[in-house]
C-alpha cells in the first residue's frame, strides 16, 4: 500500500483552533526561555509569559466562541476542524474558556512566592534527593524549578484539546499531552517531598493503567465501527453494523480511563492520595481543571459518539454516580486531614455532575425552555471549578512551622484567630455543600433538575440524601474552625501575596455571583447548545 | 397602595443592620452598649415599617386582594425563579410576630452576647440577619425565593447555637443543621420536580405562586412533590418523631436564640405547610389528611408527656412547643376555616407566649447559673415580679381563657370536632397535659421554701420588664380582642380553603357531640 498516495493533507483552519495553538506556542518558548535566559530573571519572565500565553488563549477564544455559526443539518453551532479531527463547537468554546479562566488563576496560585519566603512552593532541585545535603544546598541558594510554568501550559493545552477531540486518537494523544506534565508537576513539592514524589509514582502508575483500558476501548471501538471518528461511529452505533460485544466492552474500557480522570468511583482511588501529597497549587490546578476537560471529554464522547447506545451506557454511569457519590461523601467523613477530605468531596462532586449527565441529553423531546442535561454539566463545571479553586488557594495560607497545616485537627479555633480567612472558608464549604445563595446550590439545582426532566428520579433522591451526608463533613469543619478552642500553638495564618490574594478574592466572588445571579452564565451555557457531529 | 417596596425595606433594614453591626469596632476588653443599641435601633425601624404595613393592609373581603403590597421581579429567568414578595392575611400574621419578636428579643438578650465566642457584635449581627431573612421567607411568594431563603436562614441560627450557648452547643448545632439541611434537601427534590412539572405545562417554567396555582399536576407526580415539602416542613415545625434536634438547641442555645428559633423560625414549617403544602397540591393534601391528623394528635400527647418528664427549663419548653405545633399542624390538616384561622392565630399567640416563656426562664437561668428545675425552689418570695411574669407566661402557653392562646386553641380544637369528633377528643387531652407541665415546673421553682442559691436572688430590673410588658400585654389584650388579627386573616384563609375546595362543615354539627359528617 503507497501510505504517501493515502494521505491527504488536512486542512487546518488555524483561526478556529488558534487557543490551543497560543498555548502549545507559549509553551515552547517556556522551555527555550529555560534554555536562554538567566536563572535570576527566569521566574519573572516564565510568570509573564504564562500570563500572557492564557490571557491570550483567552482572547482567542472569546474571539473564536463570537465567530461561530450555526452547521446545517445540526442544532448546535460550529464546524469540524482540522480534518475531522477536532470539533470547535458551542461546548469546546464554553470549556476552554472555564479551563483558560480557571488556569489564569492558577498561573497566580504557582507563582506565590511570600507563603515559603521568597521562593516558589516547588522543589528547589527535584533530582536532588530528599534530606540530602544537595536538596540542602539547592534550598539554601535559593534554587526553584521555572520549568513549571510551561509545563502547566502543556497540560492546559492538552486540556483544550481533550475537550474538542472529534476522533479516538486525538483524544488519547491529548489525554497524554495532559496527564504527563501532572505526573511531574505533583512529583515537585518544596515540603514533605516524600510524600509528593510517592503521590506523582501512584498518579503516573494508576494513570499509565487507565490510558492502557483506554487505548484497548479504543482498539475494540475501531473494531466495532471501523473508524476513529466520532461521526463514524455514531453512525456505525445507530445502524448497529458490527458485533454489539465488541462496541459494549469498548464502551466499558475507554468508560475506565474517562472515569479514572474525573475521579470517579470505583477508580477514584488515587484522587486523595494525590491530592494530599502534590503541591497544593498543583492539587488546585489539577482538581479545577482537570476535571473540567475530562468532563468535557466524557460528555462528547458519549454523547456524540456513543450517543445512540444511550441506553447501554445510561445504567452503567447511573450505577457510577451512585458509587462515587456514596464513597465521596462517607469516606469523607473519616478523613483527619483538610486536603485529603477536599479530594472526596471533590470525588463526591464528581458524582453529582454524573447525575445531570444521565439526564436529558439532547434538544429533541423535551420543550425548548427547559434546561439541557449539557447545559447543567457545563455550568456546575464552572461553580464547581472556582469554588475548588479558592479553597484550595485558602489551604496554602493556612500554614505552621512545617508548612501548610493540612490536618483538620490544627485548624481549631482559626475562627478566632482569623476570621476572615475561616470565614471565607467555611463559604467555599457551604457552597460545596449546596447551601442556597452559594454557586454549589445553582450547580446542584441545574443538574438535579436536567436529571428529573430525564426521569432519573431514584438518582436525585439519592444525590439529596447523600448531599445532606455531604453536609455533615463540612459543618465539621466550620465547627473545628468556628466553635473549637485552638489546641496549642494553632496554625497561623501567613499573609500571602496579592496573587494567592487575587485567587481567592475571583473564587469568592465567582461563587456568591454565581449563587446569586446565576442568570448570564447559564445562558451563556445554553447558547453553548448542543454538541456538533 | 403606593409603589414604595415596603416590603423589600422591611426586610432589608435588618440586614442591612446586620451589617453595620458586625462592622462597628469591637471594644476590646469592655463591654461597649453600641452594637446593642444600633441592633435595638434597626430593630424598631423595622417594627415601624412593618406596623405600617399591617395598618395599611386592606383587610376588607370586598377590595382588599389576597395579596397586598405585592413586588415582583425576574430573577433567574432559565430557573423561573423571581424575587417576588406579597404578603396575605397570613404571611402578614407571621412578619408582624417576627417584627415584634426582634426587639424584644434584643433587649431581653442585651448581655448575652458578650459571653460568647467572639462576642456582641456578632451575636446581634446574626439576630439582626434572622430577623430579615425571616421577614423574607414569610412574604415570598415565589417558590424558589421561598426555598432560598428557607436553607439560608439556616445559617445565622446555626453560627447563633454553636457560638453563644451551653457546654455541648457545637453538637446541638450540628444536629439542628444536619436535621434540617435533610429536610432541605428533600424539598428541594420536590422544588427541582415542580420546575420540571411548570415547564412541561402551558406557563413555561416558573416558580411564581400565582402560577404555578393553574399547573396541572399529574395525582402522582403531585403526591410525591407533596411528601417532599411536608417532610421538610415537619422537620422545620417539628412534628414527631422528626422533633429530637429542637430540645437540644433549646437547651444549649441562649433563649434568645431559642425564641427566634422556636417562636420565629419553627413557624415557617407550619406557615410553609398552609402556603404550598395546600395550595399548590390540594388533592394530596386531602390525601394525606389522615397521616397527618395522627401525627399531629401523636405530636400534641407526646410533646406534652416529654415535657412533664423534663427537669431542663428550655428543653420543657421545647416539648410544649412540640406539643402546641401539634395543635397547630391539626389545625391546618382539618381542612375547615376554623382549624385553619385557629391555627394561624396559634402561630402568633404561640410566638408570643412561648417568647415571653422562654424569656422568663432565660432570666432566671442567668441568675441561678443552672436550668434544672431542681436547682431552684421558693423563688416568688425573692422576686415576685419574676415569678408573676413566669406565671402569666405560663397561664397563656397552657392557654387559660382571657389570654390570648386560648382564643386559638379553641378554635383548632372546634375546627377539630367539626372534622372528626374523635380528633378533637384526642387532642383535647394535650390541654389538661399542659396544665400539668405548666403548673409543676411553677410549683417546683416558685413555690415552696426558699433555696439558699436562690436567695440572693434580685428581681427583674426595668430592662428586663420593658422587654416583657409588650408581650404580657398583647397576650392579655388579644386574648378579649382578637379581632384585628383574625379580621386580617380569616379573608385569607377562606381565599385557601376555597382554593383546595374545601367546604365548612354545617356549623350545627359540632355542637351535637355526635359522630360528625367527614368534609369532603
Amino acid at each position: 500500500m503507497n501510505l504517501a498516495a493515502d494521505f491527504v493533507k488536512p486542512d487546518v483552519q488555524y483561526g478556529l483552533i488558534s487557543p490551543m495553538l497560543i498555548v502549545f506556542g507559549v509553551a515552547t518558548l517556556g522551555v527555550l526561555v529555560e534554555a536562554f535566559v538567566a536563572r535570576r530573571s527566569r521566574y519573572l519572565v516564565q510568570t509573564a509569559l504564562a500570563l500572557v500565553g492564557v490571557v491570550g488563549a483567552l482572547v482567542a477564544t472569546v474571539l473564536v466562541a463570537a465567530g461561530l455559526s450555526s452547521t446545517s443539518g445540526s442544532s448546535g453551532r460550529g464546524r469540524i476542524a482540522v480534518g475531522g479531527a477536532i470539533a470547535v463547537d458551542g461546548p469546546s468554546v464554553f470549556i476552554w474558556g472555564t479551563v483558560l479562566a480557571l488556569a489564569l488563576v492558577s498561573v497566580l496560585l504557582f507563582a506565590e512566592r511570600t507563603l515559603e519566603g521568597g521562593v516558589t512552593a516547588f522543589a528547589g532541585q527535584a533530582a536532588a534527593l530528599p534530606g540530602t545535603s544537595a536538596e540542602r544546598e539547592a534550598s539554601t541558594q535559593g534554587l526553584e524549578h521555572t520549568e513549571v510554568f510551561p509545563l502547566m501550559l502543556f497540560s492546559i493545552g492538552g486540556m483544550l484539546l481533550f475537550a474538542s477531540a472529534n476522533d479516538l486518537v486525538t483524544m488519547f494523544v491529548a489525554l497524554e499531552v495532559l496527564s504527563l506534565p501532572l505526573y511531574l508537576l505533583c512529583g515537585l513539592a518544596r515540603r514533605r517531598r516524600l510524600l509528593s514524589q510517592e503521590s506523582a509514582l501512584k498518579y503516573f502508575m494508576l494513570g499509565a493503567f487507565s490510558s492502557g483500558f483506554f487505548v484497548y476501548g479504543i482498539a475494540l471501538t475501531y473494531g466495532f465501527a471501523g473508524s476513529m471518528n466520532f461521526a463514524d461511529i455514531s453512525e456505525a452505533v445507530s445502524g448497529r453494523i458490527g458485533g454489539q460485544a465488541l462496541l459494549l466492552s469498548g464502551i466499558g474500557m475507554m468508560a475506565v480511563g474517562m472515569l479514572f480522570k474525573v475521579g470517579a468511583a470505583p477508580f477514584h482511588a488515587w484522587t486523595p492520595d494525590v491530592y494530599q501529597g502534590a503541591p497544593t497549587s498543583v492539587t488546585a490546578f489539577m482538581a479545577s481543571c482537570t476535571k473540567v476537560a475530562a468532563f468535557g471529554a466524557l460528555l462528547r464522547l458519549f454523547y456524540v459518539a456513543f450517543g445512540a447506545a444511550r441506553w447501554d451506557w445510561t445504567p452503567m454511569i447511573g450505577i457510577v454516580a451512585v458509587l462515587t457519590m456514596l464513597v465521596g461523601c462517607i469516606l469523607a467523613i473519616t478523613q483527619t486531614d483538610i486536603k485529603r477530605m477536599l479530594a472526596y468531596s471533590s470525588i463526591s462532586h464528581a458524582g453529582f455532575i454524573l447525575v445531570g449527565f444521565v439526564g436529558l441529553h439532547s434538544v429533541t423531546g423535551f420543550a425548548g425552555s427547559e434546561l439541557s442535561s449539557v447545559q447543567a454539566v457545563l455550568f456546575y463545571l464552572v461553580t464547581y471549578g472556582f469554588m475548588t479553586l479558592g479553597a484550595f488557594a485558602v489551604v496554602t495560607v493556612v500554614r505552621d512551622g512545617g508548612g501548610e497545616a493540612t490536618s483538620i485537627s490544627r485548624w481549631a479555633g482559626l475562627g478566632k484567630e482569623s476570621p476572615v480567612v475561616a470565614g471565607v472558608f467555611a463559604f467555599f464549604l457551604l457552597s460545596m455543600a449546596g447551601i442556597p445563595l452559594t454557586s454549589g446550590f445553582s450547580g446542584k439545582w441545574a443538574v438535579f433538575t436536567s436529571a428529573v426532566s430525564g426521569g432519573a428520579w431514584p438518582l436525585v433522591v439519592v444525590a439529596v440524601v447523600l448531599s445532606a451526608v455531604a453536609a455533615f463533613f463540612y459543618a465539621r469543619v466550620i465547627v473545628v474552625m468556628f466553635f473549637s478552642d485552638p489546641v496549642g500553638e494553632g496554625p497561623v495564618v501567613m499573609n500571602p501575596s496579592i496573587l494567592t490574594t487575587i485567587v481567592i478574592a475571583v473564587g469568592l466572588a465567582v461563587t456568591v455571583v454565581l449563587g446569586v445571579f446565576p442568570g448570564p452564565v447559564l445562558d451563556l451555557a445554553a447558547t453553548a447548545g448542543q454538541f456538533i457531529r | 397602595m403606593t409603589s414604595f417596596p415596603w416590603l423589600s425595606a422591611a426586610l432589608l433594614l435588618p440586614m442591612v443592620g446586620a451589617v453595620v453591626v458586625a462592622l462597628l469596632p469591637q471594644a476590646a476588653g469592655q463591654r461597649s452598649a453600641l452594637p446593642k443599641q444600633v441592633a435595638l435601633g434597626f430593630s424598631l425601624v423595622t417594627l415601624a415599617v412593618v406596623a405600617y404595613i399591617g395598618i395599611a393592609f386592606d383587610t376588607s373581603p370586598a377590595t382588599g386582594a389576597r395579596y397586598q403590597f405585592t413586588e415582583t421581579h425576574d430573577w433567574i429567568r432559565v430557573f423561573g425563579a423571581h424575587y417576588a414578595l406579597g404578603v396575605d392575611g397570613i404571611g402578614l400574621t407571621l412578619v408582624l410576630m417576627t417584627a415584634i419578636l426582634a426587639p424584644v428579643v434584643i433587649l431581653a438578650s442585651w448581655d448575652d452576647g458578650d459571653n460568647g465566642r467572639w462576642g456582641a457584635n456578632s451575636f446581634f449581627a446574626w439576630l439582626l440577619a434572622l430577623e430579615g431573612l425571616s421577614i423574607c421567607v414569610f412574604s415570598a411568594t415565589d417558590v424558589f425565593l421561598f426555598y432560598v431563603i428557607f436553607e439560608a436562614t439556616l445559617i445565622p441560627i446555626y453560627f447563633l447555637i454553636g457560638g453563644f450557648g451551653g457546654a455541648k452547643r457545637s453538637a446541638a448545632a450540628v444536629k439542628f443543621l444536619i436535621y434540617n439541611l435533610f429536610g432541605g434537601l428533600l424539598m428541594l427534590a420536590s422544588v427541582v420536580g415542580l420546575y420540571v412539572v411548570s415547564a412541561r405545562s402551558s406557563t413555561g417554567p416558573t416558580y411564581l405562586l400565582s402560577e404555578l396555582s393553574k399547573v396541572p399536576i399529574d395525582q402522582n407526580v403531585g403526591r410525591w412533590l407533596f411528601v417532599g415539602f411536608f417532610v421538610a416542613f415537619a422537620i422545620k415545625a417539628p412534628m414527631v418523631p422528626v422533633h429530637t434536634w429542637l430540645p437540644d438547641a433549646a437547651e444549649e442555645g441562649t433563649t434568645g436564640t431559642s425564641v427566634m428559633l422556636v417562636s420565629v423560625l419553627d413557624k415557617i414549617g407550619t406557615f410553609g405547610m398552609i402556603r404550598f403544602c395546600l395550595q399548590l397540591f390540594p388533592e394530596a393534601s386531602r390525601w394525606a389528611t389522615p397521616v397527618v391528623l395522627v401525627l399531629a394528635v401523636v405530636s400534641v400527647l407526646w410533646g406534652a408527656l416529654a415535657a412533664i418528664g423534663q427537669n431542663s427549663m428550655p428543653r420543657l419548653i421545647a416539648y410544649t412547643s412540640v406539643s402546641h405545633f401539634g395543635f397547630i399542624v391539626l389545625g391546618i390538616f382539618v381542612l375547615n376555616s376554623y382549624g385553619q384561622s385557629g391555627s394561624t392565630l396559634y402561630m402568633f399567640n404561640h410566638g408570643m407566649s412561648t417568647a415571653a416563656l422562654f424569656l422568663v426562664a432565660g432570666f432566671l437561668i442567668r441568675r441561678r447559673g443552672s436550668d434544672l428545675i431542681s436547682d431552684f425552689g421558693g423563688v416568688e418570695k425573692v422576686a415576685p415580679v419574676l415569678a408573676g411574669t413566669f406565671l402569666l407566661a405560663g397561664l397563656s402557653s397552657l392557654s387559660l381563657p382571657g389570654l390570648s392562646p386560648f382564643v386559638s386553641e379553641f378554635l383548632v380544637l372546634l375546627g377539630a370536632f367539626a372534622h372528626a369528633w374523635w380528633w378533637g377528643a384526642a387532642a383535647v387531652l394535650g390541654i389538661v397535659l399542659a396544665a400539668l407541665y405548666i403548673l409543676l415546673m411553677y410549683q417546683r421553682t416558685m413555690t415552696g421554701p426558699t433555696v439558699p442559691a436562690v436567695a440572693g436572688f434580685t428581681d427583674l430590673n426595668t430592662r428586663e420588664v420593658v422587654a416583657l410588658v409588650p408581650l404580657l400585654a398583647l397576650i392579655v389584650v388579644l386574648g378579649f380582642f382578637p379581632k384585628p388579627l383574625t379580621s386580617m386573616i380569616n379573608p385569607a384563609v377562606a381565599d385557601t380553603l376555597q382554593q383546595i375546595g374545601a367546604k365548612d362543615p354545617a356549623p350545627a354539627v359540632p355542637a351535637q357531640a355526635a359522630p360528625a359528617k367527614e368534609t369532603p
